[in-house]
């Protein structure tokens, strides 16, 4: 496809007031806030708000001799691998088989897509609520199975919890990219492997599996982005980072700290760590999506 | 189908019916516990089956309940959450309109780095600017209002970039009959590129509006006052009381009204849904 267009309009001031909109909503809220937390990132600011002074990399040294901030980085990295994990292969199944059938294919479609409506924050109230102590449905079930469950005691069942909410909203979008991926592998090639006496196992695994890797590689990277950025509200709504702050993910804390704890100069840092996690991860995902165009 | 298995197709039936009936558990158990009495929940275990309490709890909830948390009436929050998705999702969609038909139609003096500055809020999300971006709308007295829930949103790199690949595919013969008929380029936008557009415009439409629905992070910084919370903050604060203070039939049935908007526009609108989803992250 073209990169440009051959003809154009010409206008002096049109395109520039064409743009206007955006430019300001850019310039004012994202740019120069990201350099507000560039700058404040070197700064420390008094108690009282009074005065500021720079402070060089001391709030970046801070931040890694501070052992809670380290626990959120294995908290967040634990977090996200499972999320990933555990939500590419369940979808995988899930469309696999989908895939497979012919009568109903379309009701199983509707009825696996839709928990992507629903809200994080929301996600989290309703598996709280299941899993509330003393008087969730599925905790009764589990104490009644002999596991006494308390995600407000057990760092793992919190653990448990957000991430069985964060997989239960994320099968949907997974299943959708799987099953499309799925569906544009070419017949022929699995019949030919049919003919070669392939079992369906087989098949799976030697044909469809590693000529579904773009599609693959692409969700892991979408679903690290979503288990790093968009949880807040799951985390936020069933466990507040706790026990302890031990389901306290990166993004809680940066939250935690620049608005329950005020620390804005710690707050700041972590935002730049951030950033630069997002900067990592948008590079990864552009760099795939140019060999898919190459394929 | 490759070969007869039935087996195999019943393995796949089975299997996929685990699939929905686990996806749709919590759902199920919400509308259960949002036709019940608050004093049935919190005897664990709550019944299974549908109680007679739906309608007294949903008017309960849309009035204004008298909770241990919030009771700030869910109609209100309702109304909030639907003004704001609606702003940001059609405040997004005219922006990126506009800005992708400026950088592909127009020859000006720093276009790519307009585009280039574009691109990159695509990596500078809310959670990684939190702190100033609630300063910059603190300063400008935006906090508690439609203004402050929506502008600092409204920004989209993925739609102007969707519009701007879009636009590329229109044949340039267009354009040119369209400026031997002496059309200047607002008319040309308005009676060429935008009806050509409808079918990415709704996709974009079923995406954004579920984006804007489900905000939690930024509503939660920029809103104080209980009569412009989105519901979905509503019901976060509803449940500050504690596991067994709480009027879980009240939030279940909250969490209901908040679930039935986005999810009636995914299943509504599933082609475009699809479509979106898979236009957007391209």
């Amino acid at each position: 496809m073209a990169q440009e267009k051959r003809v154009v309009f010409r206008s002096g001031w049109l395109p520039w007031l064409l743009l206007a909109p955006q430019a300001a909503v850019i310039g004012v809220f994202f740019f120069w806030p990201a350099a507000q937390a560039l700058l404040q990132s070197l700064q420390q600011q008094d108690a009282f708000g009074l005065s500021t002074e720079w402070v060089g990399l001391a709030n970046f040294q801070a931040l890694w001799a501070d052992a809670s901030y380290l626990d959120s980085f294995k908290t967040t990295a634990l977090f996200s691998v499972l999320v990933a994990g555990l939500g590419l292969s369940i979808s995988l199944l899930l469309a696999v088989m989908a895939n497979r059938v012919v009568r109903g294919a379309a009701v199983y479609k509707t009825l696996l897509i839709w928990p992507y409506a629903v809200a994080p924050a929301i996600a989290g109230v309703l598996w709280l609520f299941m899993f509330a102590p003393s008087i969730g449905i599925v905790a009764y079930g589990l104490r009644a199975l002999g596991l006494d469950w308390n995600h407000l005691l057990n760092s793992r069942h919190a653990m448990t919890l957000i991430v069985m909410a964060a997989v239960w909203k994320q099968i949907s979008y997974n299943f959708l990219f799987f099953l499309a991926g799925l569906q544009s592998i070419p017949r022929s090639l699995i019949e030919a492997a049919a003919i070669d006496g392939a079992s369906p196992w087989r098949r799976f695994w030697d044909v469809t599996f590693p000529l579904l890797s773009p599609t693959s590689f692409f969700l892991l990277v979408i679903n690290i982005v979503y288990a790093f950025f968009d949880t807040f509200g799951i985390v936020d709504a069933a466990t507040q980072g706790g026990p302890g702050k031990e389901t306290a993910i990166l993004v809680y804390k940066v939250y935690h700290d620049g608005f329950k704890a005020l620390d804005l100069g710690g707050s700041a840092a972590q935002s730049v760590v951030l950033m630069v996690i997002v900067v990592t991860l948008t590079v990864l995902q552009f760099r795939f999506v140019e060999k898919k165009v190459q394929y | 189908m490759v070969e007869r298995k039935p087996w195999l197709d019943w393995l796949a039936h089975a299997i996929l019916l685990v699939g929905v009936a686990v996806v749709a558990f919590p759902l199920y158990v919400t509308f259960v516990a949002a036709t019940q009495t608050a004093e049935a929940i919190i005897h664990a275990p709550m019944p299974l089956l549908p109680g007679g309490h739906l309608i007294d709890n949903m008017s309960a909830a849309l009035g204004g309940g008298t909770g241990a948390g919030s009771s700030a009436p869910v109609a209100r929050m309702m109304w909030v959450s639907f003004v704001t998705a609606m702003v940001i999702t059609v405040g997004k969609i005219a922006i990126s309109l506009l800005s992708a038909f400026a950088i592909v139609y127009f020859r000006f003096p720093l276009r790519q780095l307009f585009f280039w500055a574009i691109f990159v809020t695509l990596m500078l999300p809310v959670e990684v600017r939190i702190a100033p971006t609630y300063q910059v709308v603190a300063d400008l007295h935006m906090l508690n209002s439609y203004a402050g829930l929506t502008v600092p949103l409204i920004a989209s790199a993925t739609a102007t970039f969707l519009f701007r690949q879009f636009f590329l595919t229109v044949p340039d013969e267009l354009v040119e009959a369209s400026r031997i008929d002496g059309a200047s380029p607002l008319r040309f936008f308005k009676d060429v590129l935008l009806p050509l557009s409808t079918t990415s415009i709704a996709a974009l439409f079923v995406i954004q509006f579920i984006y804007g629905w489900n905000q939690y992070l930024w509503p939660l910084l920029v809103t104080t006052d209980e009569s412009m919370y989105p519901v979905v903050i509503g019901i976060k604060r509803m449940i500050s009381g504690g596991e067994a203070a709480n009027d879980w039939n009240i939030v279940m049935a909250t969490a209901l009204l908040a679930m039935l908007p986005p999810a009636a526009v995914v299943i509504l609108m599933q082609r475009w849904f699809v479509k979106g989803l898979v236009d957007t992250e391209k």
